[in-house]
């Protein structure tokens, strides 16, 4: 390699600098945002003293940082899913679009049915919504090797202009047409009392049901990946493509099942949109929140762990509440994806750093002091 | 009428595919050394807000305001495309996520935001901005005026641009390196040429291409700033360079083709023709790029196909 640094793997990582890493990452992003904030004219350590009270102990915080995490669970599950075996679903955020579309519609026909039936069958028509917009770009990648980034994301648009359609431009079922206010702003439809998913109340705290149903899902994912075949073999095609291809793993099927489950997972946090928070399909809200495109931060971060995710979620859950709690003229909003990517960069090249050790180039090592490194290294 | 139709269409798509060839042109500078970058959308909205606010507040001439809030357009661009150079080139992170990053990091809900509500230039009308030019007074040619002669300075820029890349890739000796880098970096460096250096070099000018592209909104197409005014054009140039197989003709044909079908719902809407939705004309450019992107990747056109081999994988020099 050129340059003054020398970069070499680490034969195993010390246990100690696995945590160390990510908690020195958080501190350097926390340092370098706070140079941000003072440079702009801000005081970076009463913002985040502000950031955290209204994320945590302000009345309602905590519970509104369940309610922005619950979504990015869910979100940050479908990408973790799909990148851990480098099958890159960049759709999360339509496949939510089209879940939200797809439970809106279950919630709103089948209204009368008891609450428990309504509402399984709520999640089944996100998750369902969802699998089908993630298997446009599947089909795609697996049999024409189509690129499934740009085609996922892609479709993210597209869904966004559908959603709209379905409100504000058409007199679809979706849309709120007999309603007095109605006529003067386009709206949806609200659903019934029995598509409203209760929330679990501890005190003047409440979980919504989807944040439960998201940690299920993280530990049934997890145990798929880790402790099954069809795991086994995602993991495969992660790791050694070409590996898996001559194993006679059936690497195309896999391609299209990943993505349709991812998908199928973006497509409840949709589900959970209506029937935990919304009630109504609104599609301005959901574009706004960029809920999709926040989950490739959460699974990232979350280094593609399903556990990992339901901590991380909760993390960039706070700190999406803190923006919009704090939204004014002395609080810049862009803060949340500023603070979001400098979280990345540091986790990410720590994380990566942690796996090399550097070193400063010295000149023409002799032979002999060479080797006696290299032992040394890999005895410790 | 109907030929006015088309002429107007073709004209706009003129102005919405300038953007496209800028980006475009510099994700295919960057992906033929081998640097994947999908910050491009990020690093258009950071060229936009920073022009913008060179543009609104030096107060000095127009043509000297412009030509600074361009140079820092492309400054803002690099910047940001040096974060993305040393994190997928020198760290090795995965360059999908650190391009994905930068798009967060910069975007919609990023800094790009956050530099636009501290600047305080969101929804004002700009100072300056570049306007048509009458180029060799031939503007009022029938058809070719329009559409070649009477067109603003970035426009003749970008012309200039593809020829300049053209020469560069297939004429120069640097570019002979650059295209070897990007197939074969091993190759490359047995040869002596520093693959590390080239790739940063490519990801910067990359960079700084696509903060030009984002400034074409905020000084030419639209002056004014508002969060995310790209609206995906970024992601559409990165798709670009794919179905134009890497090649710099092939893209400026592409992205015209696409500033047609961006420029179709509003044209059709300003002469109050209304057969589909106003949604349809607007997810148009966007499903295009699905099934072009599909389209590209049949066997007829893999046989054609130009991906850069090294494409996304970071190279190290096995040592010692």
């Amino acid at each position: 390699m050129t340059g003054p640094l020398r970069i070499e793997r680490r034969l195993d990582t010390p246990k100690w600098l696995k945590v160390a890493v990510p908690l020195a990452s958080l501190l350097l992003a926390a340092i370098l945002a706070g140079i941000l904030l003072a440079s702009t004219g801000h005081n970076p350590i009463s913002t985040y003293h502000q950031m955290y009270s209204a994320a945590v102990t302000a009345p309602g915080g905590l519970t509104s940082t369940f309610v922005y995490a619950t979504p990015m669970l869910f979100t940050g599950l479908c990408a973790a899913f799909a990148f851990r075996m480098r099958t890159w679903n960049i759709g999360g955020e339509g496949q939510l679009y089209m879940g939200a579309v797809g439970a809106a519609a279950v919630g709103l026909c089948l209204g009368d049915w008891p609450r428990p039936l309504l509402i399984i069958a709520m999640i089944l028509g996100g998750a369902l919504s969802g699998t089908v917009w993630a298997a446009i770009p599947a089909l795609l990648r697996a049999y024409l090797r189509t690129n499934e980034i740009l085609t996922s994301l892609m479709l993210n648009y597209v869904a966004g202009f559908f959603m709209y359609y379905l409100i504000y431009d058409s007199t679809s079922y979706w849309r709120d047409l007999s309603s007095p206010g109605a006529s003067v702003f386009p709206t949806g439809k609200t659903l019934g009392p029995n598509a409203t998913w209760p929330g679990i109340n501890i005190g003047s705290f409440t979980l919504p049901m989807g944040f439960v149903l998201g940690i299920g899902l993280a530990v049934g994912l997890l145990v798929l990946i880790q402790k099954t075949r069809y795991g086994f073999e995602m993991r495969v095609m992660g790791d050694s493509p070409n590996a898996a291809n001559y194993s006679g793993i059936r690497t195309k099927r896999k391609i299209v099942s990943v993505m349709a489950i991812s998908g199928g997972i973006a497509g409840i946090a949709g589900s959970s949109q209506i029937g935990d928070f919304g009630h109504v399909l609104d599609p301005r809200g959901l574009e706004q929140a960029q809920y999709g495109y926040t989950g490739i931060v959460v699974a990232a971060l979350a280094l593609y762990n399903p556990l990992a995710v339901v901590l991380v979620s909760l993390l960039i859950g706070g700190l999406t509440n803190a923006g919009f709690a704090l939204e004014g003229p002395s609080f810049p909003t862009g803060l949340v994806g500023t603070m979001e990517g400098i979280i990345l960069f540091t986790v990410l090249g720590g994380e990566i750093l942690a796996r090399y050790r550097i070193g400063i180039r010295r000149r023409a090592v002799p032979a002999a002091s060479a080797a006696q490194l290299t032992t040394g290294g890999v005895a410790s | 009428m109907n030929s006015n139709i088309v002429l107007a269409v073709v004209v706009s798509a003129i102005a919405f595919g300038t953007p496209l060839v800028l980006a475009g042109l510099g994700e295919l500078l960057a992906e033929r050394s081998g640097v994947l970058n999908l910050g491009v959308e990020g690093m258009m909205l950071m060229g936009a807000v920073t022009a913008f606010f060179v543009s609104q507040k030096l107060h000095v001439a127009t043509a000297l305001a412009l030509l600074l809030a361009v140079l820092a357009s492309m400054v803002a661009g690099a910047a940001m495309a040096f974060i993305h150079a040393f994190l997928s080139i020198t760290i090795r992170v995965n360059q999908i996520v650190s391009g994905l990053a930068i798009t967060i990091f910069a975007g919609i809900i990023g800094l790009s935001s956050y530099l636009g509500q501290v600047w305080n230039i969101g929804g004002i009308a700009g100072r300056h901005s570049f306007n048509n030019v009458n180029l060799f007074g031939l503007k009022h040619l029938p058809i070719l005026g329009p559409l070649i002669f009477d067109q603003d300075a970035f426009v003749y820029a970008s012309w200039v641009l593809v020829i300049a890349v053209m020469y560069y890739l297939y004429r120069t000796r640097p570019g002979l390196y650059l295209r070897a880098v990007g197939e074969n970096p091993a190759a490359a460096d047995a040869m002596g040429i520093n693959v590390i250096a080239y790739r940063y070099v490519h990801t910067l000018i990359g960079g700084a291409l696509a903060g030009l592209g984002g400034a074409y909104f905020t000084l030419a197409l639209a002056p004014f700033w508002t969060d995310g005014l790209t609206a995906g054009v970024g992601w559409i140039a990165i798709a670009l360079v794919i179905f134009a197989f890497w090649r710099p003709d092939l893209l400026v044909l592409g992205a015209y083709l696409f500033g047609a079908f961006s420029a179709l719902g509003p044209t059709l809407q300003t002469r109050h023709i209304t057969v589909l939705p106003s949604e349809f004309y607007s997810a148009l450019p966007f499903l295009m790029t699905v099934i072009a992107l599909a389209a590209a990747s049949t066997s007829w056109a893999n046989r054609r196909i130009g991906t850069p081999a090294s494409l996304g994988i970071p190279y190290t020099r096995e040592e010692g």
